[in-house]
């Protein structure tokens, strides 16, 4: 019986990392294709918020109940709180640099 | 598997020298260069050298490119293009690289446990460390105890830079700046809510990790260097979000001054007691009846005046930028 309990965490696991790797995968893909500023930031804050949570899940399944899981855990509830507001703060800048979101009414103008 | 995070993280590592002596930004440079930082970390851990990436981590890429970004905002954004000839940096550039490769040839393999330096003094101290100091961290002994006088020199090294910076800088006693200047400077991000919030949230537990890191130097990775580093950074956040005023007036510069000589006189007194009490200079066995406890307790002693020498050093030089910009 703990056998199979054990192969469900494992599958349970690797689910969850290889989702959260294509996320970040994604957010990569995004912020390299993506056409300005604001909308790559769309995309690079997908490896912030949901990568992190599907990535910190996967290995907390894999350690288990120990202490690491606490450590993992305080790490991933630090990098929830800092990307988002990495990321605020950076588009924050950008428009209070001057840098105007496009809307889709003006796309003929851009560039 | 390790190997090829290695080569992976190594060739990570090219591409962004490359990439810094390519770009003609220096904003972009800059943060390249956390990057090649945070980049060394992970390679120093994945050698198992967790003491090395926690000080990389915290100086290179996170101090260091805060005190660049308050160099940058005294200088200007792009590189002043240059007109000089590239054959006679080529030439250097290729030849030093020829010769470096030429002496890896001599260099044993990595890991060979066979190699001089596991042969020579290494086993020594992991024999010796167990029964002379008796904490499981044995870099934290090779570093406080059984070479203490090079750290010395380091505490010293850090100690001169803070005192260079500020003559160069000329940040003593300074005026205030002009009224515009300072009310713009001591804003900080104060209209900015969320780093706000979030930063005052983070404060307290990066100080207090710091502080973990200090004094759990013994039995894990860390010890005053990396724990002196992850409080400036904390108090620089501070600085960041509240303004650089609010941060002086929670620690003056009296106080970091005060900071920086102290923890290099602490670490010296220290060397001077073991002499008073009978022994040699550095030697803590006999700073207390038990040679052993004598150890331990010489070893918290210096690593606290490295950790206060390193944090005050930070600071200092981070203030002496951030005056200059108000100004």
């Amino acid at each position: 019986m703990s056998d199979y309990w054990a192969l469900a965490l494992d599958v349970l696991s690797v689910v969850l990392l290889t989702s959260g790797g294509a996320f970040v995968l994604i957010g990569g893909i995004g912020a390299l294709r993506l056409p300005n500023l604001y909308t790559r930031m769309h995309a690079a804050s997908l490896t912030d918020s949901m990568a992190t949570l599907l990535i910190f899940a996967g290995i907390m399944l894999q350690a288990g109940l120990s202490l690491a899981t606490i450590k993992l855990c305080a790490i991933m509830l630090f990098l929830l709180l800092t990307g988002p507001t990495a990321s605020y703060a950076l588009a924050n800048a950008a428009l209070l640099s001057g840098l105007e979101p496009e809307t889709i009414g003006e796309e003929d103008d851009a560039e | 598997m390790i190997v090829m995070f290695a080569v992976f993280l190594l060739s990570l590592l090219v591409i962004t020298a490359l990439a810094i002596v390519q770009t003609r930004n220096l904003f972009v440079a800059v943060m390249l260069t956390s990057i090649f930082s945070l980049l060394m970390a992970a390679n120093f851990f994945i050698l198992d050298a967790a003491d090395v990436a926690l000080t990389e981590a915290a100086v290179g890429a996170g101090v260091t490119t805060v005190i660049f970004l308050a160099a940058l905002a005294l200088t200007g954004e792009r590189e002043r293009p240059r007109r000089a000839g590239i054959i006679g940096p080529l030439v250097v550039v290729v030849s030093t690289t020829l010769v470096l490769l030429y002496a890896t040839f001599d260099k044993p393999r990595l890991g060979d446990p066979l190699a001089p330096v596991h042969t020579h003094v290494a086993p020594w101290y992991l024999e010796k460390t167990p029964e002379l100091i008796e904490i499981p961290n044995v870099v934290t002994a090779i570093l406080g105890s059984f070479r203490a006088y090079d750290t010395l020199g380091e505490v010293f090294v850090v100690f001169a830079a803070c005192i260079g910076v500020l003559f160069v800088l000329g940040a003593g006693s300074k005026a205030p700046a002009a009224i515009d200047g300072s009310e713009r400077d001591s804003l900080g991000l104060r209209h900015h809510l969320i780093p706000q919030v979030v930063g005052r949230l983070l404060i307290p537990f990066i100080v207090l990790f710091g502080l973990y890191v200090q004094f759990h130097g013994e039995y894990g990775p860390g010890g005053g260097f990396q724990a002196g580093a992850i409080i400036a950074t904390g108090v620089i956040l501070y600085a960041l979000i509240e303004g650089e005023k609010a941060a002086l007036r929670a620690i003056p510069r009296g106080a970091l001054l005060g900071l920086v000589a102290g923890g290099a006189m602490l670490y010296g007194l220290v060397g001077l007691a073991g002499i008073l009490m009978g022994g040699n200079f550095l030697d803590y066995s006999v700073l207390m009846e038990d040679p052993v406890k004598g150890q331990q307790y010489g070893i918290i002693l210096i690593e606290a005046g490295v950790g206060m020498a390193v944090c005050g050093s930070l600071l200092t030089i981070f203030h002496a930028f951030a005056a200059r910009e108000g100004s």
